[in-house]
């Protein structure tokens, strides 16, 4: 355990005490050559937070410059607290994804709550309110009995914080596989809304201008967190539950009101929230952002416990906190503000011209560094590459699943698969109404909330199919973001930007490496072609428990914009004798495809293709024929193929249908060929839809009798109740759940 | 008519009351932060949801000894119409302006989704829009709406006709399916489902409008009888 900051530079030096910090020894020397001297023990701390992946991205900056972070409707793109575009009307939506890997798998109720506090400061620390949470969950199979605890209880978690903050969670996805048994992925997105006159950047402009610390508290929670987000989780991560923070949704609560209040005064020159790294990276990234320097008296910080060193007040990770700059002689109004929310707002420290980050405690000057070199000269590693052996192995191997006899039984498997099954087990527990602008609850393509007063809404989505990044990360890194532009166009949005969520395994191994670095090229590829600019985003390294990385996994959160409300589509079937349409033809995909997991509980082989040029094509022309009335219902086809998604649309009505399919009865059925929808249409309307849709081929319709038959080759080789169908695929997570061993 | 939404901290259903009232019913409505209590222009009182001081303790607890409820509790014997929903319903539990108690959910767990009611005395001013025995579908979100009383006041509620909203399929556990209770004196409702948040059928209900109106109605009556 790291202690006390009586420990000098030199024993810092001599018993490489900054390796425990998290330093490499080249940091260690490049450190001591910015300063000309060693550092003492709170300046290394300060290095090793600021240094670490978490904070500086040194290892994925090189590739998340890749990325295209720019277009006419981006007003703010990567480096903020949150991304931001232009919805039109002088309103702008504003986004971020953000990992809590490492503080779920050991603490898995704190580590999701404060996941979504975090995410939603962020947002609202750009002044906008908070109107939407998603989480894109990833966890182990629901066999064991601590995934389930995990499972449950960072549900719990969100649920907890989410709800009483009072942002509705309106959407996400939760998909298990084993290589997340140690290590399960919680990543939450918030969106906010702000009017563009209201932005507010995170900038400590203005010399001598006051820098106020607002909300909780400073306690010795979280001390360290960025570094432990940076290591490898193993059987000592369980001593790094000090390293996970503890929240306090009322509090962030308050915190929103005040802030959101504080935004409306001329004397707030610039905020952002204390997340990752705390004190030391929101003031010395709003220092260096606005070329200034910042000087900081320690014992004017607010806090909980008593002797604090300058080491723990620096490194402490303790949630709801706000650092403010603030024009000098006119802090008390902001004061005032929080005062009426019952929280402190302390003036800690000042803006000062000589780029220096300087911090004093009990009289001594306990920091000095140049404030860039812990912001923008923090080091960048390009690390090394190499294609892993078993991905030239798979690119060899045609899959293709032989011997199945009954297609029904093979549906019912499908449906009871976690991954696909319901998920209301996860989504009852969350708020999703609050706020009221909830137009499509979760369990659809993408969530719909409007916007208040006007006719416009935003369709929200969060997507990544790792077993096929796994298989191929440069097609599946393009597959997450097609995927998910399909789920904004199917509920009757147009794709505009998203946030990246990567988490992947330890980079400092090439092939992990290389999974990332294909990876990012293949959504940028996608993400240029589809015109949806990557604006904010989160890296999330080293998620691997005992040295077995999880399948790279870099979620894409995007934002879309309907024009009328008129075009917010369901996912489902809505009335009988509507006509059934498969936008794009089915091939012998199934590599990475659920109907593999199924069968062989593993996944080797090629991801499905994907032609990014055709993915276009089909999602414009799917839009245009809902915004010209002519669609009831889209879903877009994913894990477990056409069946699958003919099922789901079947769950939320009580209707049937009547399908007729021709070819392979797998591969029509089973399948996870990319591109490709479900939509149903009334018959009135399938003229004016073919004339849109190239590829649209009617497949059959809608039924009222709540049967659920699918014929190949004129042969019937699916006639199910779609009640019982209903049944199996609404019960399988609860079922898993209660299942003791 | 103007009706006041009482905002804690820590409401936060606060704002979707005031558009309720103020875009979907066209009536006036201020928000009233606790402190600035003064309730002498308004004519109800709308007790919002959320978590007020994060319900720590109780739900609705801290928020009940603060000195606002003291006004209300003043409105409430002077005949003044409150409407406490989910969090405002715990308030008015546990300030005693209402019988009972709530506990945690049967199944241990928050849950967020429409509910089927059925109004079971339309003769309040808060339901007269809607029709005996009427099924209408609103939101419920809480952890703790598993509402309790003891046999004695259960036979009260149930002979006073004070049990104004029954779930058709309970979800929580509550005692006798209770949504929703009103006093003897008929002017203070409170109920879990949320109807603020079904006023527009966008949002997939309106039923909830109709309380309102029942609400201004009875108002606009009392008004005109008593000029």
């Amino acid at each position: 355990m790291l202690q006390a900051s009586e420990i000098s530079p030199e024993v810092i030096e001599k018993d490489l005490l900054y390796k425990e910090m998290g330093l490499t020894d080249a940091e260690y020397e490049h450190i001591k050559k910015v300063l000309n001297r060693r550092p003492n023990f709170t300046e290394a701390g300060i290095f090793s937070v600021m240094w670490s992946e978490h904070c500086s991205y040194k290892t994925s900056k090189p590739l998340l410059k890749k990325f295209p972070t720019k277009a006419p409707h981006v007003l703010q793109g990567p480096g903020e607290g949150a991304g931001i575009i232009d919805i039109g009307d002088g309103q702008a939506a504003v986004f971020k994804i953000e990992s809590h890997n490492h503080p779920s798998a050991v603490e898995p109720y704190q580590g999701a709550a404060t996941g979504v506090g975090g995410i939603i400061r962020d947002v609202f620390s750009m002044g906008a309110r908070p109107v939407a949470l998603l989480n894109s969950l990833r966890f182990g199979s629901l066999a064991s009995e601590r995934v389930k605890y995990l499972f449950e209880e960072v549900v719990n978690g969100i649920a907890g914080y989410g709800n009483c903050v009072g942002v509705p969670t309106v959407g996400g996805e939760v998909q298990f596989d084993n290589c997340y048994e140690g290590n399960p992925l919680v990543n939450a997105m918030c969106v906010g809304l702000i009017d563009q006159k209201d932005i507010q950047k995170g900038i400590a402009a203005g010399i001598g201008n006051t820098v106020l610390y607002a909300g909780a508290p400073t306690g010795r929670d979280g001390i360290h967190g960025a570094t432990f987000a940076s290591e490898d989780l193993s059987e000592e991560s369980e001593s790094k539950r000090p390293s996970v923070q503890v929240g306090d949704p009322f509090m962030e609560k308050l915190l929103i009101e005040a802030c959101l209040e504080a935004i409306h005064c001329e004397s707030l020159v610039g905020m952002q929230d204390m997340g990752a790294a705390g004190l030391t990276s929101s003031a010395s990234e709003m220092a260096s952002k606005a070329g200034m320097g910042m000087e900081m008296n320690l014992d004017l910080v607010p806090q909980r416990e008593l002797e604090m060193t300058p080491y723990e007040l620096m490194l402490s990770e303790s949630q709801e906190r706000m650092l403010m700059v603030v024009k000098k002689g006119e802090e008390q109004e902001i004061i005032d503000i929080f005062q009426k929310y019952g929280l402190e707002a302390v003036a800690v420290g000042q803006v000062t011209d000589d780029k220096q980050f300087r911090l004093l405690h009990k009289g001594e000057v306990v920091t000095d560094i140049p404030v860039d070199s812990l912001a923008e000269d923090a080091p960048v590693y390009h690390k090394p590459s190499k294609v892993p052996a078993y991905f030239k192995a798979y690119q060899q191997v045609d899959y293709y699943p032989e011997g199945i006899q009954n297609f029904s039984e093979t549906l019912k498997a499908l449906l009871q698969q976690p991954t696909i099954a319901s998920k209301e087990w996860v989504y009852d527990q969350y708020d999703s109404m609050v706020q009221t602008n909830t137009i499509v609850t979760p369990g659809s393509d993408a969530a719909v909330i409007r916007v208040k007063g006007t006719d416009k809404a935003l369709a929200i989505t969060t997507d990544c199919n790792s077993r096929y990044i796994y298989l191929d990360p440069e097609t599946g890194g393009k597959i997450a973001v097609a995927e998910a532009a399909r789920n904004i166009v199917c509920s009757g949005g147009k794709p505009l930007a998203l946030t990246d969520g990567l988490n992947l395994g330890n980079p400092d191994k090439p092939e992990n490496f290389w999974q990332m670095e294909k990876s990012v090229d293949g959504m940028s590829a996608a993400s240029l072609v589809l015109n949806t600019p990557v604006i904010s985003g989160n890296v999330s390294l080293y998620n691997e428990t005992n040295g077995q990385s999880i399948f790279p996994t870099p979620v894409v959160g995007m934002v879309g914009l309907l024009d009328s409300l008129n075009h917010v589509t369901p996912s489902f079937f809505q009335k009988a004798g509507d006509v059934i349409y498969v936008i794009g033809e089915a091939k012998a995909e199934f590599g990475g495809s659920e109907l593999q997991n199924v069968l062989e509980n593993t996944y080797f082989g090629k991801a499905p293709a994907i032609d990014l040029e055709l993915e276009t094509k089909r999602q414009n022309q799917l839009l245009e024929a809902i915004q010209a009335g002519t669609v009831v219902s889209a879903h877009d086809l994913a894990e477990g193929g056409l069946a699958v998604a003919l099922a789901e649309s079947c769950f939320a009505g009580r209707v049937g249908l009547d399908v007729q399919l021709e070819g392979d009865a797998v591969t029509e059925l089973f399948s996870e060929t990319q591109s490709r929808f479900l939509v149903s249409v009334s018959q009135e309307n399938q003229q004016a839809f073919e004339r849109i849709v190239e590829d649209a081929i009617p497949i059959g319709a809608v039924t009222d009798d709540g049967q659920f038959r699918i014929q190949i080759n004129g042969e019937t080789r699916i006639d199910q109740t779609t009640e019982d169908l209903k049944a199996i695929w609404k019960g399988a997570i609860p079922c898993l759940l209660k299942s003791r061993a | 008519m103007k009706f006041a939404v009482i905002v804690f901290p820590g409401s936060n259903c606060d704002r979707d009351m005031y558009h309720a009232v103020q875009d979907s019913l066209g009536e006036e409505a201020k928000l009233v932060w606790y402190e600035d209590a003064d309730l002498v222009e308004f004519d109800a009182i709308l007790l919002p949801g959320g978590f007020s001081y994060g319900d720590y303790l109780r739900s609705g607890a801290i928020a009940a000894t603060s000195n606002i409820v003291n006004q209300i509790k003043q409105k409430a014997s002077e005949g003044m119409p409150i409407l406490g929903v989910c969090n405002g319903f715990q308030v008015l539990l546990e300030s005693g302006l209402l019988p009972g108690a709530m506990l945690r959910n049967k199944k241990l767990k928050f849950m967020c989704h429409q509910e089927e009611l059925v109004v079971e005395n339309n003769q309040t001013q808060f339901t007269s829009s809607y029709e005996e025995k009427e099924t209408i579908s609103l939101p419920i979100a809480h952890g703790e709406g598993n509402y309790y009383c003891d046999e004695k006041v259960l036979a009260e509620l149930e002979a006073n006709g004070q049990i104004v909203f029954r779930y058709a399929d309970n979800p929580n556990g509550s005692v006798g399916d209770i949504a929703g209770i009103i006093n003897e004196q008929g002017n203070v409702l409170g109920m879990m489902p949320h109807p603020e948040r079904a006023t527009e059928a966008v949002l997939g209900s309106d039923d909830g409008l109709k309380l309102f109106k029942s609400v201004v109605n009875h108002w606009r009556e009392a008004y005109v009888a008593g000029v």
